[in-house]
């Protein structure tokens, strides 16, 4: 039989010679590792020059306000800064201590310099967020005491408002007094600490949060499947069309990118509303009866569709990308070994698509777990999201720290998304295009 | 080797064609006969259509006319999973996501193959062409060289009767193609299986086959052992095609039996042997091989013709002399002398007259 050669051994010679430590030099004694790094380091300076103005942009634009975002959702100094007394004697007493005397004092002092300088409106606002409906005690309470109480100062409170005794309401100030807090962040998981300084879940009717960060995930994995299940035949259409064919199926493909927000969701009212086009045809054609008409906008099923119709690019393109590269000559290769076109497609098309499939998926399901607008407009109340929540508490509530805790919380998950796939299938596998 | 004819031939073109577009035919009345067994190499320039022919008996695409037959079976209509014809592909087509022993095991599962026959199969395929010790490695980390190997040990894994092999060695650097030329004809011989090889490389064909299909322009110019083509072109595209050779134009003189006389273009005459011409007034092309020149009076056939020739240059190529002569207004005319102890020196400018054996002088088709 044939002897098995390799011309292509290669004989391994040194550059330099080796110094008693045993690694390597140049011809002239210098160790090799310094003069590679040496060499090599004009080269890195120039580099990062070329890369220092996107990177000051990037550390302007977008890591300076998340940074400032994260330390908003553990700061707020709306009651500390502006009721200072009282946040000594919480400081200098212990939790469970009953308020003496010394602590009405200083909160019928802290109520009316606040007052006197207008911001008790804050601190009822900051006190709002703890526990609801305490605003109008504080606003109220300011208007009284701006012209200052005699002692005893327990009963001049009380008799303000019976609530100033309410063991809850000192238990939330004394949870307000620090301007560091997780209370956002248990508030953004349906959790407050009691009396006791205990972490419990809010009353069941106040719970929403993660109800929403749960149809928010649920959603978003929905709308990915869909994607892949719409995208992937349209990638692979993409990848094997002749050039002039697949450009024309490449823009419709494309098409709601460059489509006005308004317009493509109007398309969508239009479609599936109920006096909308699919109904109308369900009814003519005598599947549903003229009152069964479905609802398929302003609900989950809105989101789905529109949202789904939204992203597709984002899980075709990257497919397109890696199945262009994919030879068609495995496929010819497995048949020829046998193998049925079904085989041929599970066990070395479809793999060999992952790395694709990988980065839409994940850009789909990050995108979708932020998507606002869409929600907004075609989602109805049943399918609203959790970025819905974060900009109603920017916009309406102006609750920011409330936004940036959930704000943190979903960038936290989506970092453990990435971790996940990372540790699952490599992100060095990602193929974006 | 046998050369088959009629229906005792394992493989069978019979009056194939093939249009991809409806208006172009690439493949034009192709008749082929293979023997079982046999090294039938596929040579012609790229774009010829052997790729085609071969892709049509895989069953990647289908004949527009015609039937193709394996061991007297027409398959035309058999889908290329259920033709049991190994391949190896030019770029390999190792599944890339799969190790070695993977991509050999993987035509054994689609055949419902027990656990332990496989790894006895995978074990020998590999042992086979040397690469046991790289059954745990994925393509991407071997070379060249033994990616083919393993592409190959894939294609016979499965023990199959014919194996189809597209420009197996076209990536490959000269040094290892030679190297890889000589295992794969081992192994056809070893193995006796029939083995369809295409390539563009006339070495490469004149060294492994026991016959050769020269394509061109979708059609079979000839069909012969390697000697015989290099020796007995029967057309003009043959002879230029395989080897180095001399055309020189000129027209029938007179045609006497298989003995011709051809006057150049110049109105000098030469002798030849008639292979494709029919009439006297003809045009026609006399191919000549340059070792088959003859410039020593004494190594002539005593009544032959002799030309008139200038010594343009002398090329010193070891082994080999070769002079560039201008004979008939033909500026690139080669002649190919040995190079021993006490051969004539030829020097540019000089003057002589060259000659050779009638039946080495060709009268072909006119080009
Ligand atoms: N899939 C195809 N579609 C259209 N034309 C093709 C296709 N494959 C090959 N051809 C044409 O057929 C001719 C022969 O090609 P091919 O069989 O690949 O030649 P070879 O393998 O000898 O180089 C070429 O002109 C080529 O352009
Ligand atoms: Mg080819």
């Amino acid at each position: 039989m044939v002897k098995a050669l390799d011309p292509h051994a290669a004989i391994v010679t040194e550059a330099g010679g080796l110094d008693q430590g045993g690694s390597l030099t140049t011809a002239d004694g210098e160790p090799l590792a310094r003069a590679l790094v040496r060499s090599s380091r004009r080269a890195r300076r120039r580099a990062l020059l070329l890369v220092l103005p996107l990177l000051l942009f990037i550390v302007v634009t977008f890591i300076n306000p998340i940074g400032q975002m994260l330390h908003r959702s553990v700061f707020n100094d709306g009651f500390s800064a502006n009721m200072p007394e009282l946040t000594v004697w919480f400081k200098e007493h212990p939790r469970g201590t009953q308020p003496d005397e010394a602590a009405w004092q200083a909160l019928a002092n802290d109520l009316q310099a606040a007052a006197q300088v207008r911001t008790i409106g804050v601190v009822g606002t900051r006190m709002n967020y703890e526990m609801a409906g305490t605003r109008s005690l504080f606003t109220s309470a300011g208007r009284k005491v701006r012209d200052g109480l005699q002692p005893p100062y327990r009963e001049a409170m009380l008799e303000i408002d019976s609530k100033w005794g309410d063991p809850a309401l000192w238990s939330a100030m004394r949870n307000v007094s620090s301007a560091y807090t997780t209370s956002f962040y248990l508030a953004a998981l349906d959790l407050k600490r009691d009396e006791n300084g205990d972490i419990v879940r809010v009353a069941p009717e106040q719970r929403v949060y993660v109800m929403l960060f749960i149809r928010t995930f649920v959603l978003s994995a929905i709308i990915t499947a869909m994607t892949f299940l719409l995208g992937f035949p349209i990638a692979h259409l993409l990848a094997t069309l002749p050039l002039r064919k697949s450009n024309l199926l490449m823009i419709l493909v494309l098409l709601p990118f460059w489509t006005s927000l308004l317009v493509r969701t109007s398309a969508w009212i239009v479609l599936l509303q109920q006096q909308g086009v699919i109904n109308d045809i369900l009814v003519w054609l005598g599947l549903i009866g003229n009152g069964q008409r479905l609802q398929m906008i302003y609900n989950q099923t809105g989101t789905i569709v529109a949202m789904t119709h939204v992203l597709l690019p984002f899980m075709v393109l990257p497919l397109y990308s890696v199945m262009r590269t994919i030879n068609p000559s495995y496929a010819r290769a497995a048949r020829s070994l046998g193998a049925t076109s079904w085989t041929t497609f599970r066990r070395i098309y479809f793999p060999l698509t992952l790395p694709g499939l990988g980065a839409g998926a994940l850009l789909v399901f990050i995108l979708s777990v932020g998507y606002y607008i869409t929600p907004a407009l075609v989602g109805g109340s049943s399918g609203q999201l959790i970025s819905n929540m974060i900009a109603m508490h920017m916009t309406q509530s102006l609750n920011w720290s409330m936004a940036a805790a959930l704000s943190a919380l979903l960038l936290a998950a989506v970092l453990i998304l990435y971790w996940v796939y990372d540790r699952l299938v490599g992100i060095d596998n990602l193929k974006l295009g | 080797m046998t050369v088959p004819s009629g229906n005792d031939s394992f493989v069978m073109f019979d009056h194939v064609q093939k249009s991809y577009d409806g208006q172009t035919l690439v493949v034009k009345d192709l008749n082929l006969a293979i023997a079982k067994g046999e090294f039938l190499t596929m040579l012609g320039p790229s774009g010829s259509g052997k790729t085609t022919c071969l892709m049509m008996l895989a069953g990647f695409e289908t004949a527009t006319h015609g039937e193709i037959r394996l061991d007297g079976r027409n398959i035309n209509d058999v889908p290329p999973h259920k033709r049991g014809i190994g391949m190896v592909f030019q770029n390999y087509a190792l599944f890339p996501h799969m190790t070695v022993g993977e991509n050999l095991s993987f035509p054994l599962e689609v055949r419902g193959m027990g656990k332990s026959e496989r790894e006895d199969r995978i074990t020998r395929a590999l042992d086979m062409v040397q690469m046991g010790k790289f059954r745990n490695r994925r393509p991407a980390q071997l070379s060249g060289g033994q990616q083919q190997r393993i592409a190959l040990a894939r294609a016979l894994v499965f023990d199959p009767k014919l194996v189809l092999m597209d420009e197996p060695l076209g990536a490959l650097d000269k040094q290892l193609r030679e190297h890889m030329q000589f295992e794969i004809k081992a192994l056809h011989e070893r193995l006796g299986i029939t083995v369809v090889y295409v390539t563009h490389d006339q070495g490469e064909a004149l060294t492994m086959s026991d016959r050769i299909a020269v394509f061109n322009d979708g059609r079979i110019q000839q069909l012969a052992p390697p000697a015989a083509l290099y020796e007995r072109p029967e057309n003009s595209f043959v002879a230029g095609f395989i080897g180095e050779n001399n055309a020189l134009r000129g027209t029938i003189e007179k045609l006497e039996g298989d003995k011709a006389l051809v006057r150049l273009a110049n109105g000098e005459l030469i002798d030849a042997s008639a292979v494709n011409i029919r009439e006297v007034g003809q045009p026609t092309t006399v191919s000549i091989r340059p070792e088959r020149v003859e410039f020593k009076p004494d190594l002539m056939p005593a009544d032959a013709h002799t030309l008139e020739a200038e010594v343009l240059d002398v090329i010193y190529m070891g082994d080999i002399l070769r002079a560039v002569l201008r004979v008939a207004d033909d500026d690139e005319f080669v002649m190919k002398y040995r190079n021993t102890l006490g051969q004539t020196k030829l020097t540019p400018g000089q003057k002589l007259r060259i000659g050779w054996h009638p039946l080495d002088a060709r009268a072909l088709d006119p080009v």
